[in-house]
């Protein structure tokens, strides 16, 4: 029960995930009726839980090289300080993601707990968030072009393409929400991974990992939040901000998947060490300025009109304001629940020294 | 079962754009009946020209419930509506013409006769090449601007062929002046559907922007 409440920032953040990230997948096929709402759900659902369960891993390495938080209570206040953070610089209409938050509340622990943070694990991730939206925009302007030629060259019928169009919405769609929930299950259940007591289940003779449990907790966080809030959310995203084709929506969809694809597949990863390839750090992006980034590259595929740089310079701030904030909300939160709360939030380590001490002192002395 | 659909579907708008194609030679036929005096081939085009523009319409009513109780093609189903009903406006002008010949019976004289039959050409192939723009937006939109070039030049061609017509006409000392604008309302209506055309070709110019993914 403990553990559950412990749990409950990082479902919550889950929950959020699902309300507001599942729209980029799904948002331009449902607000222009191409897909029904609850197909959509039931896809994005079952897809982005068996991301989650199946290929979650490998952005979560990469959090917990940042930080390895030690106590549940702990991973708690960092979700809770990531969720804070994402809920109030929305609520300020500020661009968010819960990718930047969360690892700026690890620091906030790291800073707490007086461990030095890996920088080199910083700079890596850093740089993915930087390199995220400029490779979906090269994907879809690569993509915008062949597609293009595509339909000059096999004249499809407006009809025929019409039903191509929702297929490929759906099945591209459903690889979306298995890259988002592979690439964000980490930002949200990450923190836990090596404080939650799960043990290992075995069901059918199918052994379940304590991890897999909490990545599956984690995947039906993200489901519900589909299913309860992200029918507004993709509304919005398909009848306002931006007017995309339905066509153009596949595009955008498909760059978004591929790039939150090769920045958590383990799988890409070990083939390109195989062939002596540079890889590609495996880290949890941020899948609303991955969007943009796809949006970004049809816009200069249509000769760079419209193309707002005041939106993209928003962004850019967000980069370094949301991990500062999150760092601050995540350290003075720590702070409160150690010392007013009376929760062990860091793992005495210290502590241990000093009775390591003590022993080694009394054996010397004996 | 999605690809099944989407095939009727192509194959009642192929057949829609086919019986508009049929109704201008029909309506070429029937003009030139009767300014030959060929009686019975003129009622023949014009119970022909009836039942195309009934079969076409019947269509256009279908594809419309299809596109709206299976919501496809949300994006341009509007567009596509719009289109198909301006079209039916052409056929029904055309039907329109040959049965107020029919009812009417004007007096042509001979001198006139290849003016109406050069303006009836013109305009059929006005008709002619929007039906061919319609089909390139449902298939190939970067080709209908080669085809809407076309509308317009034949609509413009109309117009003339009927002013000159309309002046000719007013310049004859041989009609009294209920003749001549007996006439005149002729060249105006058959002038007309190369007009409907050409409503048809400037929506689709603009419709063909928007299909550009």
């Amino acid at each position: 029960m403990l553990t559950m409440l412990f749990l409950s920032s990082g479902l919550f953040l889950g929950w959020s995930l699902g309300a507001n990230d599942a729209s980029n997948i799904f948002g331009t096929a449902v607000g222009t009726r191409m897909v029904k709402f609850y197909t959509a759900a039931i896809v994005a659902s079952i897809f982005v839980v068996l991301g989650a369960v199946v290929s979650g891993a490998g952005t979560t390495h990469t959090l917990g090289k940042l930080g390895a938080v030690d106590m549940i209570a702990g991973a708690f206040m960092v979700a809770l300080a990531a969720a804070v953070t994402v809920f109030w610089m929305t609520k300020l209409s500020l661009p968010v993601s819960t990718s930047q938050a969360i690892v700026g509340a690890i620091v906030g622990w790291n800073m707490f707990a007086g461990k030095t943070t890996d920088i080199g694990a910083l700079t890596k991730i850093a740089s993915t968030w930087v390199m995220s939206p400029i490779l979906a925009a090269a994907f879809s302007f690569v993509f915008f072009l062949l597609f293009k030629k595509i339909l000059e060259v096999w004249k499809i019928h407006i009809f025929r393409l019409d039903a191509y169009t929702r297929i490929g919405l759906i099945v591209i769609g459903a690889f979306g929400a298995y890259s988002l929930g592979a690439n964000n299950i980490g930002n949200v259940m990450g923190v836990f991974v090596s404080v939650a007591p799960f043990e290992s289940l075995n069901l059918w003779g199918l052994d379940i990992t304590g991890v897999s449990q909490l990545f599956l907790l984690g995947g039906l966080a993200i489901a519900v939040g589909i299913f309860t809030y992200s029918k507004r959310v993709m509304l919005t995203v398909g009848e306002g901000v931006v007017k995309l084709t339905p066509q153009s929506a596949l595009i955008v969809v498909l760059s978004q998947s591929i790039v939150l694809f090769l920045f958590a597949s383990k799988g890409l990863e070990g083939w390109l060490l195989a062939h002596n390839l540079p890889t590609i750090p495996l880290v949890p992006v941020s899948s609303s300025q991955v969007v943009i980034g796809s949006v970004l590259g049809i816009g200069i595929a249509h000769g760079g009109r419209g193309i707002r740089f005041r939106v993209l310079g928003k962004i850019a701030s967000g980069w370094v304001t949301t991990p500062i904030i999150a760092a601050i909300i995540s350290f003075i939160s720590l702070f409160f629940l150690q010392n007013v709360f009376d929760q062990q939030v860091v793992k005495p380590t210290e502590l241990l020294g000093i009775h390591q001490t003590v022993n080694i002192e009394s054996e010397t002395n004996g | 079962m999605i690809f099944k659909k989407t095939k009727g579907l192509e194959l009642q708008m192929d057949t829609f754009l086919d019986k508009i194609s049929e109704a201008g030679i029909v309506f070429r036929r029937g003009v030139k009946n009767y300014l030959n005096k060929d009686e019975e081939d003129f009622e023949r085009h014009l119970e022909h020209i009836r039942r195309l523009e009934h079969e076409a319409d019947e269509l256009r009513k279908n594809i419309e419930t299809q596109l709206y109780t299976q919501t496809l093609v949300p994006e341009s189903r509007g567009d596509i509506l719009a289109l198909m009903e301006t079209t039916d406006d052409v056929i029904d002008r055309a039907t329109d013409t040959l049965s107020e010949m029919s009812i009417e019976r004007p007096m042509i004289p001979e001198a006139f006769r290849p003016g109406y039959i050069e303006l009836a050409k013109a305009v059929v192939k006005a008709m002619e090449e929007m039906v061919k723009a319609l089909r390139a937006f449902m298939r190939d939109p970067l080709n209908v601007r080669n085809y809407l070039h076309k509308v317009y030049h034949f609509e413009k061609e109309s117009d003339r062929l009927a002013e000159d017509l309309k002046r000719s006409i007013f310049a004859s000392t041989d009609l009294e002046l209920s003749e001549k604008i007996h006439l005149r309302y002729f060249a105006l209506h058959i002038d007309t559907i190369a007009d409907r055309a050409e409503d048809v070709a400037d929506r689709l110019a603009i419709y063909t922007i928007k299909r550009s993914i």
